[in-house]
């Protein structure tokens, strides 16, 4: 008997589209701003405040600046992809569902470990928490799920469950890849051949040669753009046409800069928490915003999830 | 019997929270059949990730009937009074009695409750009960302002009688099916109070922690059994692994030998720590390329797990490895100045300030060269790659690299050891220089944390405080060092104090009374204060002792009532009277200058004649005040080892007899 092929990294991808698709998710694509996390994009961060349900999937590039090692390391990136899943609120049989996700991608769960270890996912600059697990398939991590509890520093009205999966530490665990470079993202194209590149590149820029003066500069003006936007919101005329979205791009702007200069050593430990309170005070007044406007506009209709296991 | 069964149905809690519930559970039960008198007893508490049960035996069918005596209007208010509240009591007045107590006579009836269904008490308490139970972080998950858990609860099976205790808890209805093991059970399996724990374990649950305990130990045995190797037992790590599986099995995998070229503590660290395995050791306790893991599941059958798990530890000794290789590239002593960038504490500042203020105390303490070098240098590892990703390995691998890049012995060991203890159990630094640093690290971050007012309040620690001031007692009794707090303000003082007590108490197991009594002697020299300790503990089965430390008491009192304040001053013999005085003065005379042991045995009969037979109150002042000072002086010559009127003794017969007032 020949051992199944394992699926290919893209395979692997659309399988968990497919899945999440047959149970009621809306596929995005990634958000196509620098961010450190799914969470960070708008899909995570503005959908799951407030009482309207929602379903999304979404893969999405994270970039570590601080994470990256010129490629020379066969499990860091710099940037490495998320899947991420929003289920809210979560659905009772949610741990079910998510199993379901993995025999999707071809792993029998009876021939395997699988265990729920406590970890809680907290991002402070975001003032979002939640509890939850890393899910651990054969002593390996593949799975962060999460109850979200609080975003933007207000407590959520429907408990969503994100799941966010590591799709190279998945893939690779399906290939038996000892590197993330060797993994096959399809047949006769690696890992290696796709992003290698990307990874030495943006290591050099983000460790030696981004210029910290303008990077500075470039905090300061999208920080401030942002400010004079949200003040502007309480007297603004036509509030569901106040672009807060334009706005919650500034932050992330902001906090992907913070990721740079923290990644070239230019914050120092006084100005760090500082730094810190800057990018976290922007996200809560949007997100505080958001709920504001998103109570004045029409609801969301989402689909029934129509095939839950 | 009439028999109880409750199980909690909840996605995984987490392994270390799950004995402490289950304890209050039962505490939580058994409160409740006791406070509505529904007898019987909480018989077990068992648990898994996904279950909390309990199991009760003895119930009775219906709660007690109850009686109460009910007062009502006073006698003398007439039959119409009595008609008023024979109705209000439900009855009628010929069955009313009457009540006298010191206000007078009443009318009264005994009001008998008929006891309710014991089934619909639970139901209507177990909600709450649930509930009540504390876990150290929870979550809602039905929606804001709904029911908190440590997870959501997902089942209930809630059985008295083999009937159903009906109710609602978290949008869920209890009932009388159970869950087995997400992959080895059925998700809806029928249980009885009797065949519960067998139904379980058909649908792959192992409800006692003791059997999987026994299960993991058993197997690791076997699976080791011919091969020349032994598990490094982990009481710590196995407690873990019980609690995060509910069939647990345990396999054996390898690694590659080149990887034994990695420090051991490296080793260890990525397996216990990050990958939760037993470590492995030859018949000659060297670390074998082996390890355990224990899976959540019955078998491995193709080795896929193993396979998966020997990947992932690869990839995890390849990275420290790198890791290693890469930190190498820069050394400690060029990566000071990068302590300006790691944060010790907001209000603190960088472990830059923190190593220049380490530095200077070590000097202060007269650390040498060796030390001071090493507390340059102790605090490096923080920005290395390895300590980022094994922070449980901060010190152990700056003493590595100290090594590596030929730093003396003394300096790497020294950085090496600096955080130990880490327990009251964990031992002290090895060498003196690693002793004197770690003491140096620990006390710098009590002044200075409590120089900004970030001392510990109730359970609230969050610098550790408690243990970093355990440590400095610890090191510096044990390493009978000279270090009398220096810079300690009243509260870090008084924090201090409260230390040394517990070590002395709890951990020493000297008496309560004999800690206080030796440390009001004074505890500025921890080295000393063991000793008077020890001494005094020795001296106190003595038949002599006790009676003399009773007279101690006796004579402070008598200096306090008469307001004795005088120091240094020296009794005037011509003013002794022949007999007990003379004979007490002569003998602490005779015995001065010999240790405490030697002493009591002759004083103390010298002492109780002296008070048998003299009045300390004179009625000539001088007299008086020169008995007064005789007794100050032996009061005080003992004081230097311990105020022995903190000593508790059991006295009656002394205590009775008269004291002379001033």
């Amino acid at each position: 008997m020949t051992p199944p092929v394992p699926p290919t990294f893209q395979q692997t991808v659309l399988s968990l589209k497919q899945y999440w698709s047959d149970r009621g998710c809306i596929i995005q694509e990634p958000y196509d701003l620098e961010v450190g996390a799914g969470t960070m994009a708008p899909e995570t961060f503005l959908r799951v405040l407030g009482p309207k349900p929602y379903r999304v999937a979404y893969v999405q590039p994270s970039r570590r600046p601080a994470d990256g090692r010129y490629g020379e390391n066969p499990n860091r990136l710099y940037k490495h992809q998320q899947l991420q899943v929003i289920l809210k609120p979560s659905p009772a049989d949610v741990i079910d569902q998510y199993l379901g996700s993995l025999e999707a991608i071809g792993i029998d769960l009876r021939k395997h470990d699988i265990k729920f270890e406590e970890d809680n996912w907290e991002a402070p600059t975001l003032g979002a928490w939640g509890v939850g697990w890393q899910v651990m398939l054969d002593g390996l991590e593949i799975t962060q799920f999460t109850y979200f509890q609080q975003c933007g520093g207000i407590d959520l009205d429907l408990v969503p469950a994100e799941l966010t999966y590591g799709l190279e530490r998945i893939v690779a665990f399906l290939q038996n890849a000892d590197s993330v470079y060797d993994i096959v993202w399809t047949p006769g194209v690696s890992y290696s051949d796709v992003r290698l590149k990307d990874e030495q590149q943006f290591s050099v820029y983000n460790f030696e040669l981004a210029d910290v003066t303008s990077l500075w500069k470039h905090f300061d003006l999208y920080e401030s753009e942002c400010q004079r936007l949200l003040a502007m919101y309480p007297k603004y005329e036509d509030k569901p046409r106040f672009p807060i979205l334009p706005a919650y791009d500034l932050v992330l702007k902001c906090s992907h800069l913070f990721n740079l200069l923290d990644s070239r050593g230019a914050i120092s430990v006084t100005e760090r928490v500082g730094v810190m309170a800057r990018v976290r005070k922007l996200a809560l007044a949007i997100a505080e915003t958001h709920v504001g406007q998103d109570g004045i506009l029409p609801p969301i209709v989402n689909r029934p999830s129509e095939s839950v296991r | 019997m009439n028999s109880f069964l409750l199980e909690i149905g909840t996605e995984e809690i987490p392994d270390w929270m799950i004995p402490p519930a289950i304890n209050q559970l039962a505490e939580l039960f058994q409160n409740l059949l006791d406070r509505n008198r529904l007898g019987g007893k909480v018989n077990s508490v068992d648990a898994t990730p996904r279950r909390l049960v309990l199991r009760a035996e003895g119930l009775l069918d219906r709660q007690q009937d109850s009686e109460e005596l009910v007062l009502g209007p006073p006698k003398s208010a007439g039959q119409g009074a009595a008609s008023g509240f024979a109705k209000k009591m439900g009855t009628t007045p010929d069955k009313l009695g009457v009540e006298t107590n010191p206000k007078g006579e009443y009318f009264a009836f005994k009001k008998l409750t008929k006891g309710k269904q014991t089934s619909s008490i639970l139901a209507a308490e177990l909600p709450q009960l649930i509930l009540k139970i504390h876990f150290p972080k929870t979550m809602y998950w039905n929606g804001k302002g709904t029911e908190r858990f440590i997870r959501p609860i997902r089942w209930i099976v809630a059985s008295f009688l083999n009937s159903v205790v009906p109710f609602e808890i978290a949008g869920l209805q209890s009932g009388s099916a159970t869950q087995g093991h997400r992959l080895l059970g059925s998700n809806s399996v029928p249980v009885t109070i009797e065949n519960f724990e067998e139904q379980l374990e058909a649908n792959g649950v192992i409800l006692s922690a003791g059997n999987r305990r026994k299960k993991i130990e058993e197997e690791i045995a076997s699976l080791l059994q011919g091969k020349n190797l032994r598990v490094r037992p982990d009481s710590a790590l196995l407690e873990t692994l019980v609690y995060i599986t509910e069939f647990p099995t345990p396999i054996l995998g390898g690694f590659d030998l080149q990887f034994l070229e990695l420090p051991q503590e490296v080793l260890v660290t990525v397996m216990r720590h990050h990958q939760k395995y037993f470590s492995v050791e030859d018949a000659n306790g060297k670390l074998a390329p082996n390890f355990i893991a224990v899976m959540n599941i019955n078998a491995d059958p193709e080795g896929l797990v193993r396979r998966g798990n020997e990947r992932v530890l690869r990839a995890r000794f390849n990275d420290a490895r790198f890791f290693w290789q890469v930190d190498q590239k820069k050394k400690l002593e060029d990566r000071v100045a990068d302590l300006a960038n790691v944060t010790f504490q907001a209000k603190l500042g960088s472990y830059l300030q923190k190593t220049n203020r380490v530095v200077a105390l070590v000097k202060q303490l007269g650390g040498n060269d060796a030390a001071q070098r090493a507390a340059l240098l102790a605090k490096c590892d923080l920005t290395t790659d390895m300590v980022k990703e094994f922070t449980d390995l901060q010190g152990i691998v700056g003493g590595l690299y100290a090594k590596a890049q030929g730093e003396s012995d003394e300096v790497a060991q020294a950085i090496y050891d600096h955080y130990k203890p880490l327990s009251m159990e964990n031992e002290i630094p090895a060498t003196e220089t690693g002793r004197l640093l770690s003491l140096a690290d620990k006390w710098d971050t009590l002044t200075s944390c409590f120089a900004v007012g970030m001392a510990p309040t109730g359970s609230k620690d969050p610098f550790a405080l408690r243990r970093a001031a355990q440590g400095v007692v610890l090191i510096v009794v044990e390493g009978k060092l000279k270090f009398d707090f220096p810079g300690a303000d009243d509260a870090l003082r008084e924090f201090m104090r409260d230390r040394i007590e517990y070590y002395f108490r709890d951990v020493r197991g000297f008496a309560y009374d004999e800690v206080r009594a030796c440390m009001a002697a004074g505890w500025n020299n921890l080295p000393d204060l063991e000793q008077r300790l020890k001494r005094v503990q020795a001296i106190r089965p003595t038949p002599d002792f006790e009676r003399i430390a009773a007279s101690f008491k006796r004579i402070k009192n008598i200096l306090k009532q008469a307001n004795y304040a005088e120091t240094g001053a020296t009794p005037r013999q011509d003013l002794l009277e022949a007999g007990p005085e003379s004979e007490l003065y002569d003998e602490i005379h005779r015995t001065d200058g010999q240790p405490l042991e030697s002493r009591i045995g002759p004083l103390r009969p010298k002492v109780d004649l002296f008070f048998d037979k003299v009045l300390v109150n004179a009625p000539d002042e001088t007299v008086r005040h020169n008995r007064l000072t005789l007794l100050h002086n032996l009061l005080t010559e003992f004081s230097e080892i311990a105020d022995f009127s903190e000593i508790v003794t059991d006295t009656v017969g002394q205590a009775s007899r008269p004291v002379s007032s001033s």
